[in-house]
């Protein structure tokens, strides 16, 4: 029987194959259009004042100062997080492998860091806040480290669970053979082979961490300063760019797109040395 | 001290080998302790969140039935009156308009790259959906600034204005390119990596056999999809729809930006609308002097959480059944 290329079924075939392309093209286009919108606004503002100074005065109406309160805040604010958030995600996620499989805890162990996942960054912001009221606390440092953590935990759990998930089963069990007991099976082995998953999901939660604003809102609080101590309030670039844009000064806005670019270059930055990472690190592992 | 080298103690007498292994266990048992109470953390943490933020939102929720808030149109916090409807159709116009946008164009790129690209083309992808997730948030939000808000104002408000005016929901009465629209579209591209992530990885759970099968008796391409390959993942590809719902309930900032910000109820997508999740943003922390005011807005909060977690709870059984990572 001879093809018939106008049957309507492969002219159906034909159509849906354009309107995918079409759609691809228009979810990459998007993206382009984002990274562009961004670099054409950010670029004129940007200059090195906004990178090395910190607001003087005047700066909220368009006088002489820079951003980087900003930035030192949400590299300090990002980093503490991760930190913390990691001393409790690398246990987690390895006892979930290496001492509770696919065990009815581990599954909602699982679910409830799903769910935390889904939490909007708003509620946690709110909760950190409401506790803070109750403790009597103000803004700080602490408080939007502490806050950050909370959400980059589930994060970087779930994202160290995949790959440590895909680790092949013989490696763990050739390890407990020769008489290794669960822990040095999770330290040594388990760690070690997944050391480039482990730096992939670190970046990962560090990059979500670093571009959160409604939590670090209430929390970590604003200020011009530079901050010197952990129970001082910090300014953070998401809220720079936040509080600029609103500005009813012209070059005031024009600065905040430039902390939106400085904001996504940062995070841009983060995500192709995760990428890179590990796939240099790939090569060392068993598969 | 002599347990600590792991290479020496089997050469050596057989008491100290007995010693090392005592060790060994005991750390072994320490450690599955420590461990486990970590893993209490993410459990407790969801259990911790929800009963503050009850408690906190108690004062107002025992101050007047249920119904009155939820279905009170107006907000006048310094007389007592807490109405969230204005604030819950706000959201779940916003919501709904942002998934209808993004469900159509989800669905068509993770088919596509599940089922026809080639590998470069998926390797290519990839990154490229890493990057639209790993944007910030308020990134996103100065781009609906700049671009969709006059783009809505200048080209997609007056289109519908002019051809599809005469329906109430597309009419236009505050030409200002602020507004649900804006917020929709906005938030649409923000969960576009989720879903096509989820449906992607959904569709490649489909044995090959059967698209084969399909395949050989002469279907097309399509026509294996259409009636092979997605009735057999509806279930997930709906849980895939849901996770970017609840993902769009919650976003703050972004559609907090291009959404208006004014708390009435909407009757078009150009009308302006107020987000729960904006409202909370924009006046906690401040006002902490009227009473019951810091109280509706945990409420708000508690209300969010709460209808995020039962589609987060039913999307992510679903998807655990099908993909079947872990099973309960």
């Amino acid at each position: 029987m001879k093809k018939n290329p106008f049957a309507k079924r492969h002219i159906i075939e034909t159509c849906m194959k354009v309107i995918m392309l079409a759609s691809l093209i228009l979810v990459t286009g998007t993206l382009g259009l984002i990274l562009w919108t961004i670099i054409k606004n950010g670029i004129p503002a940007m200059s090195w004042e906004m990178l090395t100074q910190v607001p003087k005065g005047g700066f909220y109406m368009g006088k002489e100062g820079g951003i980087l309160n900003a930035i030192i805040g949400s590299l300090y604010l990002a980093g503490g997080g991760t930190v913390l958030a990691l001393v409790c995600s690398l246990p987690i996620a390895l006892y979930l492998e290496a001492y509770l499989g696919e065990s009815k805890w581990g599954s909602y162990v699982r679910l409830a860091l799903d769910v935390l996942w889904g939490i909007p960054t708003i509620v946690y912001g709110a909760f950190g806040f409401a506790v803070m009221v109750s403790l009597g606390l103000r803004a700080s440092l602490l408080a939007g480290i502490i806050v950050l953590a909370l959400i980059e935990l589930p994060i970087m759990t779930r994202a160290m669970d995949e790959v440590i998930c895909r680790m092949p089963l013989e490696v763990e069990q050739a390890a407990l053979a020769v008489g290794s007991t669960r822990l040095e099976v999770a330290l040594r082995v388990v760690t070690r082979q997944m050391l480039p998953g482990i730096i992939t999901a670190v970046l990962l939660a560090f990059g979500r961490g670093i571009g959160d604003a409604a939590s670090v809102l209430f929390t970590a609080g604003y200020t011009d300063r530079i901050v010197t101590s952990l129970f001082r309030p910090t300014a953070s670039l998401p809220l720079a760019v936040f509080f600029q844009l609103g500005s009813p000064f012209p070059e005031v806005r024009a600065r905040g797109y430039a902390a939106a670019f400085i904001l996504t270059v940062i995070v841009l930055i983060v995500s192709f040395g995760a990428r890179l990472l590990s796939s240099r690190l790939g090569k060392y592992t068993i598969k | 001290m002599m347990q600590q080298k792991p290479s020496d103690p089997l050469s050596q007498g057989s008491g100290q080998t007995q010693a090392f292994l005592q060790t060994r266990n005991r750390r072994d048992r320490t450690a599955r302790k420590a461990f486990f109470g970590i893993t209490l953390i993410p459990v407790l943490l969801i259990i911790v969140i929800t009963c503050l933020l009850v408690i906190r939102a108690w004062p107002i929720l025992s101050s007047q039935p249920l119904a009155n808030l939820m279905l009170g149109e107006v907000w006048k916090p310094t007389n007592e009156q807490f109405g969230f409807l204005p604030f819950i159709l706000g959201t779940v116009w916003v919501t709904l308009v942002g998934v209808i946008l993004a469900v159509p164009a989800c669905l068509l790129v993770a088919i596509y790259l599940a089922e026809y690209a080639r590998r470069s083309t998926r390797t290519i992808a990839k990154p490229v959906l890493d990057l639209l997730a790993a944007i910030p948030s308020v990134v996103y939000g100065v781009w609906g600034l700049l671009v969709i808000v006059p783009f809505v104002d200048d080209i997609l408000g007056p289109f519908f204005h002019r051809w599809l005016g005469f329906v109430p929901v597309f009419s236009v009465t505050q030409p200002t390119g602020f507004g649900i629209f804006a917020g929709g579209i906005v938030l649409a591209v923000m969960i576009a990596p989720l879903i096509i992530a989820v449906t992607f990885e959904v569709l490649s759970t489909v044995p090959d056999e059967l698209r084969q099968a399909s395949l050989s008796l002469g279907a097309t391409r399509w026509q294996t999809i259409s009636r092979v390959v997605l009735p057999r993942v509806l279930p997930g590809i709906i849980a895939a729809v849901v996770l970017g719902a609840s993902r769009a309930l919650g976003e703050t900032m972004a559609v907090l930006m291009v959404v208006g910000n004014v708390p009435s109820i909407p009757t078009s997508i150009f009308d302006t609308a107020y987000p729960l999740a904006a409202l909370i943003a924009n006046n906690f922390g401040e006002m902490m002097s009227i009473p019951l005011y810091d109280a509706a807005l945990l409420s708000a909060a508690l209300l969010l959480l709460v209808i995020i977690m039962i589609f987060n709870i039913l999307s992510t059984f679903v998807l655990q059944r099908i993909l079947g990572k872990a099973r309960i």
